[in-house]
């Protein structure tokens, strides 16, 4: 296995609010496997979010990192740590939507309404390359033709209002895609769609990595969308990391006793009629709030519990 | 990684609790809260407390009546109260020095010299000019007089009024001669508006219409003829107040299209929709559902307009069509300020333009504070 | 209403000017929209004809008594003369389709206070108000959005707690305020004697290059005063609408794709943000005609706001009612702007 595209290390993020700080990641650790796709879950509030927003250093006041690295390695050889730079690093921006990219929960309000569609894609393309405004267009319309737009000419210069929800979450993408970047984050972006349009953009993400082979982070709150998309997971919760493994290992085996909550709180798992199991009554009095440091086990993955807590046959 | 263990793992149910605290608390204790932190706005709202409370008893907190010429002091600059005495000894009782006057006989001008020997304790609760309080009770109390000579804290004007009384009297004038305009502006405003977004159809194209025609009438020439045409046997007061009247008939049209698309916006909210499908009442749903959503929106409105009304006295009276003397406002007052050669010779005449700022500055702060405070979705986090 | 204007403004991409929009698509709609505004401007013209005719006394009257406190005699006749000489005989309606009816075509009657006609008189004073006026919304805008812009990306810093509150003491200020303090000023630190356009000796003085310096040395402060009136409420509300706008998601959005700060406040918030404003340049149209009244009182500026102020004053009635009439008209159209710009800046009005 080649490097690690992302790795993550002690990450730390605080808000300022009216009662005091609140700390919304706590020395959160792990890493983003080059050319596969890494899923974080856990509940609202877990941190997800922040993290992704701190990949792409778009956390804003009240919001401060105060702490800990992300190593970026587009190549081996010029790995650098996004946390460190300087706001007005010209690296900075030639990261954000070059190298890395980011696909919202809300394709309603993610794009500009006084704007074209064609125009908002081509902004990505002149914003990281020094090309013609006509040559930005045209790959624009590739762009969007590969995500499954239909009648380019015409849509490109209609507005969002003018599209669906659905349409608007491949414009997003194709926004996202457009100039090949190592890492796409995408940020719930299904969670505001119904159903049957979800499978399809589920269906479009992942054939995408396929066929680009660059690496995403997928965040979600949706374990069956884990199971279909994503190749690792990271469970968060209260700003942390609990659990770290691939997808077999988390959803198969959980360790983790909020994991394990998790998983039973899915619908479906029980019987029909029976009442669904809360997070809380599967946990019972395990303690999942105190951070204890995450350990590898022997299957390779990674877990925060003590020690005794581990499970025989995985003790590292 | 000891500083995350080192947090307390029960912070969350703190979080908790407090959230708890916060959702028993009623709506408007909650707005109360909000406004509480906005500092400025609660100072505004003190500062008017005050200046309308030294309005109420003008005839009290003034040395002076408004009318009452201090030929000895024609022109007078504002007097200093002083505690220390020009030999720096400290006397408990406050006092002012009274004034030499000097022709200066290049520019005809008065000038007057401060004169150490005139020296006029204040004497507090004494007996000065009779008045009649509110045409309810006489009284000759004033809250403060200078002991055997004078005291102008704010200067005279031309004729040797004292401008501190002529200022807390026009405030009086200035501060209330709208509001009662301003109320039925705003009675208006909500009937007609609600009638229009809740009935709809043929009252609702009737009143846009209407809106439409009266908001292309410019303002100005009809202030001027309605003013004109008022009977000439009423005192100005009396007129003034009259066109104010009048002109709320012209002025709702604004309150009135908002009231109409918030109608319309909550006729389909649907904790309205829900209330009439638990059986509520048409009333029912109108009082107690959806005037409580924007009546707070309304209060904010109008006390954002009563800067725009004593604006207008102001301005109005300053060009001379108005209020006119003997009526005292601070646009009367400011009448005296037409040129510059009043502000280079007496700048303490532009007094009262300073309360003109101050008063406006303080409705819009506290207005604005009652707007944020009001809005049920503002957490105020960054505020 | 807007379901006309959308359909006809369909095809109008963003790019092609307003112009060429109204011309290629808007066509119809501007003709059935001026065609609508006709009732409403006839009703509007009865009101302020009776309105103007509703204080007591007229302009013979006023003649007569100035005549009369002049110790001149005048006869009955002499009166009844003057009353035929001014269609005043006439019953009320009569002299209203007079007026109108030389309005519509082109004619706005004759000023009895000045003896001229009302269209020399308008035309006179047109050049300058519009001057004044346009200098005066240069103002605002060059000095309000910049600071608008400056007070929302640093907000809360010192900068923005300043400029807060000078703009709230501005919006508290009564223009006629700000004129007299800046007269003072003028006069106090540049020794210029303010008021007017023109120094006295350049007053009557054909035009030469001296006189438009003259011209310059004046205008600025009819230009500031005007100018900061409206500068202290634009850049409070350019800031507000500005920071709604700054945390929508497509500004994150944009950041997300590697748009750079400065473009990322000026393409995107900022263009949602002055919609507002745009939508108000119609409505400068009527102000441009009156400008403030109050302060070119105090400044003694001849435009046409003056004008209508004395005219109300002597009940020169075809004065007054002309200049008013053309405010509503242009009000109206004003009106028919506004919702032109509106729809060509923002496309979803189009449709909505």
């Amino acid at each position: 296995m080649t490097a690690p595209v992302l790795e993550i290390r002690d990450l730390a993020v605080e808000f300022k609010t009216d009662t005091g700080l609140t700390r919304a990641l706590r020395n959160v650790n792990f890493d983003v496997p080059r050319g596969e796709v890494t899923a974080i879950v856990g509940e609202s509030g877990s941190g997800k979010s922040v993290t992704a927003n701190c990949i792409m250093r778009l956390i804003q006041p009240p919001g401060r990192i105060t702490g800990g690295s992300i190593r970026f390695a587009p190549t081996a050889s010029q790995a650098f740590d996004i946390a460190a730079l300087e706001d007005k690093d010209e690296r900075l921006l030639d990261l954000r939507g070059g190298h890395i990219s980011m696909v919202f929960q809300e394709p309603m309000t993610a794009l500009s309404p006084v704007h074209n569609i064609g125009g908002q894609v081509a902004e990505a393309i002149l914003c990281h390359r020094e090309v013609s405004k006509e040559q930005a267009w045209a790959e624009a319309a590739q762009m969007l033709a590969h995500v499954g737009i239909g009648d380019i000419e015409r849509r490109m210069t209609m507005y969002p209002f003018e599209f669906s929800g659905g349409m608007r979450q491949r414009v997003v993408i194709a926004m996202a895609l457009v100039c090949n970047p190592e890492v796409l984050i995408c940020d719930e972006p299904t969670t505001a769609l119904d159903v049957t349009i979800q499978a399809e953009i589920l269906t479009l993400i992942r054939n995408l990595q396929d066929e680009l082979k660059n690496s995403v982070i997928f965040i979600t709150h949706d374990l069956g969308v884990v199971a279909q998309i994503a190749d690792h997971v990271v469970v968060m919760y209260q700003g942390r990391v609990l659990e770290i493994g691939t997808v077999r290992q988390v959803l198969k085996q959980p360790v983790h006793p909020y994991t394990k909550g998790l998983l039973k709180a899915i619908p479906g798992v029980v019987d029909p009629g029976e009442r669904l199991a809360t997070i809380a009554s599967v946990v019972g009095d395990a303690d999942i709030t105190t951070p204890f440091p995450l350990i590898k086990l022997s299957d390779g993955r990674q877990v925060s519990l003590p020690r005794g807590h581990v499970p025989a046959e995985l003790k590292p | 990684m000891s500083e995350a263990i080192a947090l307390p793992a029960g912070a969350p149910a703190v979080q908790a609790a407090d959230e708890q605290q916060l959702a028993t608390i009623t709506p408007r204790e909650l707005t109360w809260r909000r406004f509480k932190r906005h500092r400025l706005a609660l100072a505004s709202g003190c500062f008017l407390g005050v200046l309308y409370l030294i309005a109420a008893l003008c005839e009290f907190i003034s040395p002076y009546k408004p009318e009452t010429r201090n030929v000895a002091a024609i022109n007078a600059p504002p007097m200093l109260v002083r505690f220390f005495d020009l030999d720096g000894r400290f006397h408990l009782r406050p006092f002012v020095y009274g004034y030499d006057m000097a022709v200066n006989p290049d520019t005809w001008m008065r000038e007057y010299t401060v004169n150490p020997s005139k020296r006029y304790p204040l004497e507090f609760f004494a007996k000065g000019d009779p008045y009649h309080f509110w045409n309810l009770a006489r009284g000759e109390r004033h809250l403060f007089l200078a002991k055997g000579g004078y005291v102008h804290v704010f200067g005279t004007d031309q004729l040797g009024r004292d401008m501190f009384s002529r200022v807390f009297y026009g405030a009086r004038i200035s501060l209330s001669i709208g509001l009662v305009g301003l109320v039925m502006t705003f009675v208006l405003g909500i009937v007609l508006g609600g009638l229009a977004g809740y009935i709809g159809g043929w009252v609702d194209r009737a009143v846009q219409r209407l809106t439409a025609v009266l908001l292309s009438i410019p303002q100005l020439p009809l202030w001027m003829a309605l003013t004109a045409a008022l009977p000439p046997a009423w005192s100005p007061l009396r007129v003034y107040f009259g066109v104010t009247i009048i002109l709320s008939l012209f002025g709702w049209t604004i309150l009135a299209r908002q009231v109409r698309g918030r109608f319309l916006a909550l006729r389909v909210e649907e904790f309205v929709v829900a209330a009439r499908l638990i059986g509520a009442r048409k009333m029912r749903v109108i009082l107690r559902h959806m005037l409580p959503n924007f009546l707070s929106h309304t209060i904010t409105t109008a006390t954002l307009a009563v800067p725009a009304m004593i604006i207008g006295e102001t301005s109005l009276s300053f060009l001379g069509i108005g209020l006119r003397p003997p009526v005292v406002s601070w646009g009367v007052l400011l009448q005296q300020a037409q040129n510059y050669q009043v502000i280079v010779m007496t700048p303490w005449l532009m007094i009262p333009g300073l309360f003109v700022v101050l008063a406006v500055m303080a409705f819009n702060l506290f207005g604005d504070g009652l707007r944020d405070a009001a809005d049920p979705y503002n957490t105020g986090g960054q505020g | 209403m807007t379901s006309v204007l959308s359909a006809v403004l369909r095809a109008a991409e963003p790019g092609r000017s307003l112009l060429d929009a109204v011309r290629r698509l808007a066509r119809p709609y501007v003709v059935r929209r001026i065609f609508g505004m006709i009732p409403t401007v006839v009703f509007i013209s009865i009101i302020i004809f009776v309105v103007i005719q509703l204080p007591p006394g007229d302009i013979v009257t006023s003649t007569l008594d100035r005549l009369q406190s002049s110790g001149v005699e005048v006869s009955a006749e002499q009166v009844q003369n003057l009353r035929a000489q001014f269609n005043l005989d006439k019953p009320m309606h009569m002299q209203y389709l007079h007026w109108a009816g030389g309005f519509v075509v082109g004619d706005m009657g004759y000023s009895y206070r000045y003896s001229r006609p009302v269209n020399e008189l308008v035309w006179e004073r047109l050049g300058y108000t519009l001057l004044i006026a346009v200098s005066a919304v240069f103002f605002t805008w060059i000095v309000a959005v910049p600071i608008g812009i400056f007070s929302a990306i640093r907000q809360y810093s010192i900068g923005d707690y300043t400029f807060t509150v000078i703009g709230l003491i501005g919006i508290a200020t009564p223009h006629f305020l700000l004129a007299l303090l800046f007269m003072y000023a003028a006069y106090e630190w540049f020794g210029i004697s303010i008021g007017g356009l023109f120094s006295p000796e350049y007053r009557e003085a054909p035009w030469t290059l001296a006189k438009v310096w003259d011209l310059c040395q004046h205008i600025w402060i009819p230009m500031v005063v005007l100018g900061l009136g409206g500068t202290a409420a634009t850049m409070r509300v350019l800031r507000a609408n500005l920071l709604d706008e700054l945390n929508k998601p497509y500004v994150v959005t944009a950041r997300a794709k590697g748009v750079r700060p400065v473009k990322l406040v000026l393409k995107y918030p900022l263009r949602i943000a002055l919609n507002p404003f745009a939508s108000t340049v119609g409505l400068l149209l009527p102000t441009l005609i009156a400008g403030d009244v109050i302060v070119s009182r105090v400044l003694n500026l001849p435009t046409l706001g003056q004008l209508l102020l004395d005219a109300l004053l002597t009940q020169d009635m075809f004065l007054a009612g002309s200049i008013v009439m053309l405010q509503v008209i242009l009000i109206q159209f004003g009106l028919l702007l506004s919702d032109l710009v509106l729809a060509w800046i923002d496309p979803r009005i189009r449709y909505e």
